[in-house]
C-alpha cells in the first residue's frame, strides 16, 4: 500500500495494521526516515518536501510491485510525507511483511534504496541564510544500483 | 503541451507550470530542452547543466531521444532527494 500525505503517522499502529488478520506473516521489517539536525553554522531549522503528485504515486506503486516480484511478501507499506518538517520529524516509513525474515529485511532495504533515487521528491532546507536545495548524493545512486 | 517544473528548476525558471505550443522542429526531449534554453534568462540558467536535469513524460522517466506529442505532460526537474 502507498500513502503520500502531509500528516504524521503512528509507526506501531501502521505495523499492527499491516500484519492484522494474516497468520502466515512471521516477521515485519521496517525503516523509518527522520529529519536530521545537521548542527553547525548552517543549522537547519526545517525541511520543506515538495513532490510531483501523480508521478509520485505511480513510481512508488511500481517500486512496491517490483519488491513483490522479487521477494515472497505478504504485505508492504510505503508512507512518504511532504510539506514542512522539523528535525526529529518522521519523513518516510517502509515496512514489509513475510513468513521469513530474509525476504522482509531484503525487500525493506531495496524499497528505501530505490525510493530515494526514483520517487520524485525534493528537499529544501531552511537555514539562517535562507532556502537551500538539498543535492542528490552519488552514494544514493550507488546504493540503488546494487539492486539492479 | 503542459510543462511542469519542480524544486530549484522551478525557482530559477520562476514558474511551476505553463502551456506551450511547440514549433514543428521540436520533436523530442533534447529538442524541447534546447528550445527552452533558447528563451534565455531563468530558462537558460536553470537548464545549463544537462547532467542534473531529469525529464518525465506522462509520469515516466524518459531519455533525451524520447519523442514528444501534443497533449503530453512533460515535467523537468533536478535529481530527486526524497526518502
Amino acid at each position: 500500500m502507498i500513502r503520500v500525505q502531509r500528516e504524521d503517522f503512528d509507526v506501531g499502529a501502521e505495523l499492527d495494521r499491516l500484519a492484522a488478520g494474516n497468520r502466515r506473516i512471521g516477521g515485519i521489517a521496517s525503516f523509518v526516515g527522520l529529519v536530521r539536525d545537521m548542527g553547525g553554522p548552517d543549522r537547519v531549522s526545517a525541511l520543506a518536501l515538495e513532490h510531483y503528485p501523480g508521478m509520485t504515486e505511480k513510481k512508488l506503486a511500481e517500486i512496491e510491485e517490483e519488491a513483490h516480484r522479487r521477494w515472497p511478501l505478504d504485505a508492504s507499506l510505503i508512507i512518504h510525507r511532504y510539506g514542512r518538517l522539523e528535525p526529529g520529524d518522521r519523513i518516510v516509513l517502509v515496512a514489509t511483511a513475510s513468513p521469513h525474515r530474509e525476504a522482509a529485511l531484503a525487500a525493506c532495504h531495496f524499497l528505501i534504496d530505490w525510493l530515494k533515487t526514483e520517487a520524485p521528491f525534493w528537499k529544501s532546507e531552511e537555514t539562517p541564510h535562507g532556502e537551500r536545495w538539498v543535492e542528490a548524493r552519488d552514494t544514493d545512486d550507488e546504493a540503488a544500483r546494487r539492486w539492479r | 503541451m503542459k510543462l511542469l517544473y519542480f524544486a530549484w528548476l522551478r525557482a530559477r525558471i520562476g514558474r511551476a507550470e505553463e502551456e506551450v505550443r511547440l514549433p514543428p522542429e521540436v520533436r523530442d526531449v533534447a529538442g524541447l530542452l534546447d528550445w527552452l534554453r533558447g528563451r534565455g534568462g531563468g530558462y537558460a540558467e536553470a537548464l545549463c547543466n544537462p547532467k542534473i536535469v531529469r525529464v518525465a513524460v506522462n509520469h515516466d522517466y524518459v531519455g533525451l531521444d524520447h519523442p514528444l506529442r501534443d497533449g503530453d505532460e512533460v515535467a523537468v526537474f533536478p535529481p530527486v532527494t526524497g526518502g
